[in-house]
């Protein structure tokens, strides 16, 4: 295995509050040293990254990967090559596979499938109830026993609340982490986008934010209730955001996060009926934003993520309520979450502390830190090296999203997987 | 927003999809232009040649008796061909299916197509994926925006009122779903009426209405009061499942336009409805057939405004194409 001095660079590593330009060694796949080389280390490979910003791999907590079942949006070979070429090393895939990751064998496959590639860590998230029905838990120990770093059941609603608490207690006994995307359904109802200003004007049905705001009350109660270890994901408003922080101010160990795009675009971005714009949790208000950029400063989010949903163009090819939701955002995640640096809300190091050991912390993972003894995953980017976004160039097969013709300052010029070198900018892409 | 997809550089329609984004001079523009067509049905030949040769396809999503009735006539009139498609949306691949067929008729040299689609937003999704020389007029899409039906109420008003500047407007019902009240509040606001108000209880609102630049009534006696026109709203049969509403029976006693539920309106007020009309929900007998009620002219003014903006987005393309 090539042995690495990476030289010169700005290390960053948020875990363990390094902030400064000096050299990393790596050997054997592990981080052997900061600073100095260890005793006898001889680089097969010297680096040299002036100027550059020297980090823990990202950590992505929700990438849809498409397989199996929707091999036409999108496979893991495609994806995992965008993650690569985005510095992200671990990304968590949900379960919105067909069939749905409820069984031990759709795990090993694409575990398999991941190992095959070799691009990027996938951690698979296992469906809380079968086939993310919503009636009957899933096998969450031998999901667990599988590989699954969590259980969730995305946005497929638990109308139960029984089985919702059942369901939280069955997976507390595992010591397993519950997912939860908080979203009442019968206040979802066929919401579109953001109840709000907006859909008065298109006349489109709204998502209020009480569809989330009821849901994150009755989820911390009954977290409170089971024990249960959780995270939010993809909080859109204000108001849940401030629940969850007084939920942790009160003492309970919830995590949460957002994903990069909530943090920039807002429901007018929708009035044009530009089906680009169509997410789900939706785009909500400024103030929305506002505060979510706000809690990604200060750490109430611990996490931001891309969201990552690749599509084929017909998805998004009709009139906007009837299109698929999501965003293509692997390779937007880094340097949207870096404009909140140049935007003056967060130092850099905090900001990657969202991107690494944050969504560390809430897998219970090892990676998201250069600490020598830990896996070699490395991203290396340049802070300033302008480039526009041209959807025809994004390396994801879903050339879904509403950024192109965006610039951007940072980008990724290698990543080390495992002290392997998964990607090295082209200079001509 | 849409301004710039339905209208040129010069002002001209190239599609109509929208009163919202449409100036005061282009309202007046199309009422006149109406105005010019209005006599034609009154002919013993009842046809002018402007559009000999041309293709509209009525391209319905939605089930539509009235609407697709007036445009049809109105493309006969101005001897043009119509092609009336009743498309049913199938539940898996609509999307990829209006895509579709669109293409097919763009393959047939249609030059214009009238859309009535239940999802919002999908005159505009037509629009924008239409070939360049053809015209798209949004015949309704979903509840967002129904622009003839709201220009032929304006026409109407204009007719019976003249003037628009001093008059207070009611409207009356299910704002929330209704396509017809959004383009009429944005019509109405463009030609510079003195008050528009909306009056319905709350689950038949969106909130947020008061920004469509409305006064917001819960009481239909203080809503009415002083009004000039008065306009109800069709109350689907699906809002009447006791979700939105507890019964109809309540309805009509709280909203329904009857002679005591309009003794504060000024006694000159007219009373409209975009039909087809529910007798004892949305308003009485006596009031639909009464003196007040121009419904019926609302229906023969339909035909005159579908020619004009016809005419016109079909001029649009002519002149573009010429250049």
């Amino acid at each position: 295995m090539t042995r690495w001095q990476i030289t010169a660079g700005r290390v960053i590593d948020p875990a363990g509050g390094i902030d400064r330009v000096t050299d990393l060694f790596i050997a054997d796949g592990r981080i052997v040293a900061l600073d100095k080389a260890p005793e006898g280390f001889t680089a097969d490979r010297v680096l040299e990254v002036p100027g550059q910003v020297v980090c823990p791999g990202l950590i992505d907590l929700s990438a849809s990967l498409r397989e199996p079942g929707f091999e036409h949006k999108a496979s893991i070979a495609s994806e995992a090559a965008a993650a690569a070429a985005s510095g992200i090393t671990t990304l968590c895939c949900p379960p919105d596979t067909d069939p749905v990751i409820d069984t031990p064998a759709v795990v090993d496959l694409i575990s398999h499938r991941a190992a095959a590639v070799g691009l990027v860590r996938v951690r698979p998230l296992g469906a809380l109830t079968q086939g993310l029905g919503g009636e009957r838990l899933s096998e969450m120990a031998a999901l667990k026993a599988a590989g699954c770093v969590g259980v969730t059941n995305l946005l497929w609603p638990i109308r139960d609340t029984q089985l919702l608490r059942h369901a939280m207690a069955y997976a507390a006994t595992f010591d397993l982490t519950v997912f939860l995307h908080p979203d009442e359904p019968w206040l979802r109802g066929a919401g579109c986008i953001h109840e709000g200003e907006v859909s008065a004007r298109l006349g489109i049905t709204g998502i209020p934010e009480v569809s989330e705001t009821v849901a994150v009350a009755r989820d911390l109660a009954l977290i409170a209730h089971t024990g249960v270890r959780a995270h939010f994901c993809r909080l859109s408003t204000a108001a849940a955001v401030g629940l969850v922080a007084a939920a942790r101010a009160d003492g309970l160990p919830v995590t949460a996060d957002a994903c990069a795009h909530q943090l920039h675009l807002t429901e007018i971005d929708v009035s044009d009926f530009d089906s680009a714009f169509h997410v789900l949790p939706p785009l909500r208000t400024q103030r929305d934003r506002d505060a979510l950029r706000a809690a990604v400063a200060d750490g109430t989010l611990d996490a931001v993520c891309s969201d990552h949903q690749p599509h084929e163009a017909e998805a998004k090819l009709a009139p906007l309520p009837e299109t698929e939701p999501g965003i293509s955002g692997l390779e937007t995640l880094l340097p949207l979450t870096l404009r909140l640096v140049d935007d003056g809300l967060v130092e850099l190091p905090d900001a990657l502390a969202r991107l690494t050991s944050g969504p560390a912390a809430v897998l219970g993972s090892e990676a998201g830190t250069l600490q020598p003894g830990r896996a070699a995953d490395v991203c290396i980017f340049d802070p300033d090296r302008p480039w526009h976004l041209d959807p025809a160039r994004l390396r994801s097969r879903g050339r879904n999203t509403p950024f192109a013709g965006w610039g951007f300052a940072p980008r990724v010029t290698h990543t080390l997987l495992g002290g392997e070198l998964v990607h090295a900018m082209d200079e001509n892409r | 927003m849409s301004a710039s997809l339905q209208v040129d550089a010069a002002g001209r329609l190239r599609h109509f999809l929208d009163v919202e984004g449409l100036s005061r001079q282009q309202l007046i523009e199309i009422m006149d232009t109406a105005e010019s067509f209005a006599g034609v049905g009154d002919r013993s030949v009842k046809k002018v040649p402007l559009l000999r040769g041309k293709t509209v396809v009525n391209l319905f999503f939605e089930a539509s008796t009235r609407t697709r009735t007036t445009f049809e006539l109105a493309a006969k009139r101005l001897s043009a061909d119509v092609l009336n498609l009743n498309v049913s949306t199938s539940a898996t691949t609509k999307g990829e299916s209006l895509l579709d067929t669109l293409r097919n008729l763009e393959a047939m040299q249609a030059d214009m197509f009238v859309v009535r689609h239940g999802e919002s937003g999908a005159a505009h999704f037509v629009a924008r994926h239409a070939a360049p020389h053809v015209g798209v007029i949004n015949a309704g899409d979903g509840c967002h925006a129904h622009p003839t039906q709201a220009m032929l109420d304006m026409f109407t008003i204009r007719r019976v009122k003249g003037e628009f500047t001093p008059l207070t407007v009611a409207i009356v019902g299910d704002i929330l779903h209704s396509r017809v009240a959004r383009s009429q509040i944005h019509a109405l606001n463009t030609l510079g009426v003195r008050e528009v108000r909306v009056i319905a209880p709350q689950t038949l609102l969106p909130p947020h209405v008061e920004q469509l630049g409305v006064q917001v009534h819960h009481d239909i006696v203080e809503g009415v009061r002083d009004a000039d026109v008065i306009i109800t709203l069709r109350l689907q049969r699906e809002r009447m499942d006791g979700r939105l509403l507890p019964s109809k029976h309540e309805y009509f006693q709280l909203y329904g336009l009857t002679e005591s539920n309009l003794s504060t309106a000024r006694p000159d007020a007219i009373v409209m409805h975009p039909g087809p009309i529910n007798r004892g929900v949305e308003l009485d007998s006596g009031t639909a057939d009464g003196p007040r009620s121009v419904i019926l002219q609302q229906v023969t003014h339909g035909i005159a405004i579908r020619m004009a903006v016809i005419s016109m987005v079909m001029a649009g393309h002519a002149v573009e194409a010429t250049a």
